[in-house]
């Protein structure tokens, strides 16, 4: 009807505020991970290399628990299955994996410590889901990871009872890795079809 | 439900005062005014049809679960995948393609302009997209039943609906379907929006503002904030099935709890949207038929805010077992129950207008006080099941089901037709027939009571929802459950009987026939309205 300026001043606004809210939602993806990175929430460990502060004698049980995805072609299990470690020393503890198939494939664990509350006490200094992990045909291989528990635990009355963490991993095949295997190929044929070669290269067993 | 076509003669209205003196209304051509239609009164009369054809096939759909549900063991729908479909087609149907249209499309569109005094919506042609996106959106919904690939529920949950579990292209036609019903919702709150604040009569401030202008305002800001977030979800979801993406895949470092969060921030207000218009709805008719102005204007004004504004910060009460640590379901629990408090000032509003009010109990009212009682029986299963403690033992179970089809199926929609029933006059010009409304009242009633009250019972003892099938131990509830799905697809039968009988109606019907109780400005027009009304804005003083 009459389209005045104040008509186009308030739909201008409008869609300001959608353009603005589907933004957000596509941040939310970033600022999901910073935010579970930033408050420990779901269960993320800190990690990166600050140093442990030191025991204090305290001890806490932690114990390991391993997964794998029915994609990937690998055993994987830990070498320990807890250990007793000294609230604020540095420990290591060890997985292995092997890759049961004939030729080379990439994983990638994720990770998460439980109860979740733990996450932020719960620092992790070095490990093999940091990064992707290749192993060649029928390669075996020790993941070593390097984590301290902080102290802050016993004094946190949300965490003050807690006397055993466990440390999770799911390791899975690499997406690119999936996607050269054909595994995502296979999930439809709205994915669309792999190339001739690529079809030659996945054929081959295992 | 043809409504103003074929009565000329009535080109006149009040407000106008007699400058019509050609005494036509310049209408156009069929073709031209339905498909080519920029009068809100044409296109809300197009969305009442749509959210009629789309609660049909949502019903039909609701009538063969309970049928596979009425006995166990049953096969009447014959693999767990068409039985997915089925449940999901029936949610986002009677979502998407029934209640939405009906309240914010239908209702919205044709009482906006006419209690605020305006000629028509701000922006007639956007107003015909917003309802031509809809009927593509619909065949792509029934693209995805009738290839049987959309199974994974009306919440789309990854990886329930990627690649892996639904790899067929019937759930790609479903999320381009929400993305249409999406983008058809968005262009018309921006058309509510800059029409309620920039084209009302003059004299009419905001709090001089009809309650339903109100619910459709509050309504139209939810959709403008929550529907985007549905938008990115499902275009994350597409890029995941389709483009290689990882956004919810954890083998690309996706967390498929992120979609779950996205969902219901848009899906809690999602609830409020499709409940507020009808709060607003049977404020007009409560206050009409106990002949009182509705008690607390104010208050109910700034309930419906106040649901709207803490409607976005509840959503995680959807997902309480979803791992979220306990302090963030004490916070989610805490803001839920806050939620009864302005839902509380409206119910206890209503009751307070009736109070002491000159009660005339018309098929209309007879809607209005059901829905009180209905939805308040869903308020308090909803507080039930806002304690994080009970939703451990109850989520997902048909207790959940039971509320949510308390406050919406039954609540939502008996304010539809309590709308229906008191607008049908003001809109057709033909008067609705007494008794047959009334009937259609009490099957109804009666029918949707039966099925969704032993729920409760089955949920409590913990059937699960989204089975086709369940142990004989549920075998009682679960027939009454059907018998009463079968009474209200009667019910049904006896609108779609009244349509009938209301549009071969020859009975006149007044400018203003529900007398002095009704004191908004639709009022003031003829029955049904002219083809362009106010000519000349009215006062109000």
């Amino acid at each position: 009807m009459n389209s005045g300026p104040r008509n186009t001043m308030v739909a201008a606004a409008v869609v300001t505020a959608i353009v603005g809210m589907t933004g957000l939602s596509f941040a939310a993806v970033p600022l999901y991970r910073l935010f579970c990175a930033a408050t420990g929430y779901a269960g993320t460990p800190n990690i990166g290399l600050a140093a442990a502060p030191g025991g204090n004698g305290e001890t806490i049980r932690v114990r390991f628990n391993a997964d794998t995805n029915s994609g990937l072609p690998w055993t994987f299990a830990p070498d320990q299955i807890e250990v007793t470690s000294t609230l604020g020393d540095e420990q290591v503890a060890f997985y292995h994996a092997t890759n049961q198939s004939g030729r080379p494939v990439t994983g990638m664990a994720l990770y998460n410590v439980t109860p979740e509350k733990v996450g932020k006490y719960f620092h992790k200094t070095a490990c093999f889901c940091f990064n992707k992990q290749t192993l060649a045909a029928h390669q075996s291989m020790e993941f070593p990871v390097s984590f301290w528990v902080d102290p802050a635990i016993r004094t946190d009355p949300n965490t003050a009872d807690i006397k055993t963490v466990t440390l999770s991993y799911t390791f899975y095949r690499s997406m690119e890795d999936s996607e050269k295997s054909g595994a995502l190929a296979a999930a439809g044929p709205h994915v669309g079809a792999m190339s001739d070669t690529e079809r030659q290269q996945t054929s081959k067993p295992n | 439900m043809a409504t103003t076509s074929d009565t000329p003669g009535h080109g006149h209205d009040h407000a106008a005062h007699g400058h019509d003196d050609h005494g036509h209304d310049h209408k156009p051509g069929f073709v031209a005014r339905w498909f080519f239609s920029t009068n809100h009164k044409d296109i809300g009369t197009l969305y009442l049809i749509f959210a009629v054809v789309g609660g049909l096939l949502g019903g039909i759909l609701s009538e063969i679960m309970r049928a596979q549900l009425q006995f166990p063991n049953n096969h009447v729908v014959t693999d767990g995948q068409q039985w997915n479909t089925i449940i999901t087609s029936h949610g986002l149907l009677m979502i998407f393609f029934s209640v939405m249209p009906a309240l914010i499309g239908g209702f919205g569109n044709w009482f906006i302009p006419l209690m605020i005094g305006a000629p028509d919506m701000a922006f007639p042609r956007l107003n015909n997209i917003s309802f031509w996106l809809l009927p593509p959106a619909f065949v792509l919904i029934c693209v995805g039943l009738v290839l049987g690939e959309s199974g994974s529920g009306w919440t789309l949950y990854p990886p329930l609906s990627n690649s892996t579990y639904e790899s067929g292209m019937g759930m790609d036609c479903t999320l381009f379907a929400l993305h249409l019903a999406g983008a058809s919702s968005l262009l018309g709150s921006m058309n509510f929006i800059v029409t309620i604040f920039n084209m009302r009569a003059p004299g009419m401030t905001l709090h001089k503002m009809p309650l339903f202008i109100w619910s459709e305002l509050v309504t139209a800001f939810l959709l403008v904030l929550a529907v985007p977030v549905l938008a990115g979800a499902i275009t994350m979801l597409i890029c995941d099935r389709n483009f290689g993406t990882a956004f919810f895949d954890p083998t690309g470092g996706g967390d498929p709890v992120l979609f779950q969060h996205l969902f219901w921030f848009f899906g809690h207000p999602e609830v409020y949207i499709m409940i507020l218009p009808g709060f607003g709805i049977v404020s007009h008719v409560i206050s009409t038929f106990s002949r009182k102005p509705i008690f607390g204007y104010l208050g109910m004004v700034y309930a419906m805010v106040g649901i709207g504004v803490v409607g976005f910060v509840v959503w995680a009460h959807h997902m309480y077992l979803s791992g979220i640590d306990v302090d963030t379901r004490a916070y989610f629990m805490g803001a839920t129950l806050v939620i009864a408090v302005p839902t509380g000032i409206k119910i206890f509003s209503w009751i307070a207008t009736m109070w002491g009010g000159s009660i005339d109990l018309k098929t209309p009212m007879l809607w209005a006080i059901g829905f009180l009682f209905l939805f308040t029986l869903g308020g308090v299963t909803g507080v039930v099941l806002a304690n994080a403690g009970i939703d451990e033992a109850v989520h997902n179970t048909y207790y959940v089901i039971a509320h949510f089809h308390y406050v919406l199926s039954l609540g939502a929609v008996f304010s539809i037709f309590a709308g229906f029933y008191y607008w049908i006059g003001k809109m057709s010009g033909h008067q609705y027939p007494e008794f047959w409304g009334k009937v259609h009242f009490w099957l109804t009633f009666v029918g949707v009571n039966l099925t969704f009250f032993p729920q409760h019972f089955l949920g409590l003892s913990g059937m699960p929802r989204r089975y086709p099938d369940y142990p004989a131990a549920f075998a009682g509830w679960n027939y009454v459950s059907s018998v009463g799905a079968y009474i209200s697809g009667v019910a049904f039968l006896v609108f779609l009987y009244v349509c009938f009988r209301t549009f071969t109606s020859k009975a006149p019907v007044a400018d203003n026939y529900w007398g002095e109780g009704a004191t908004t400005l639709e009022w003031t027009q003829t029955s049904p309205p002219a083809f362009h009304t106010y000519l000349e804005m009215p006062r109000i003083s």
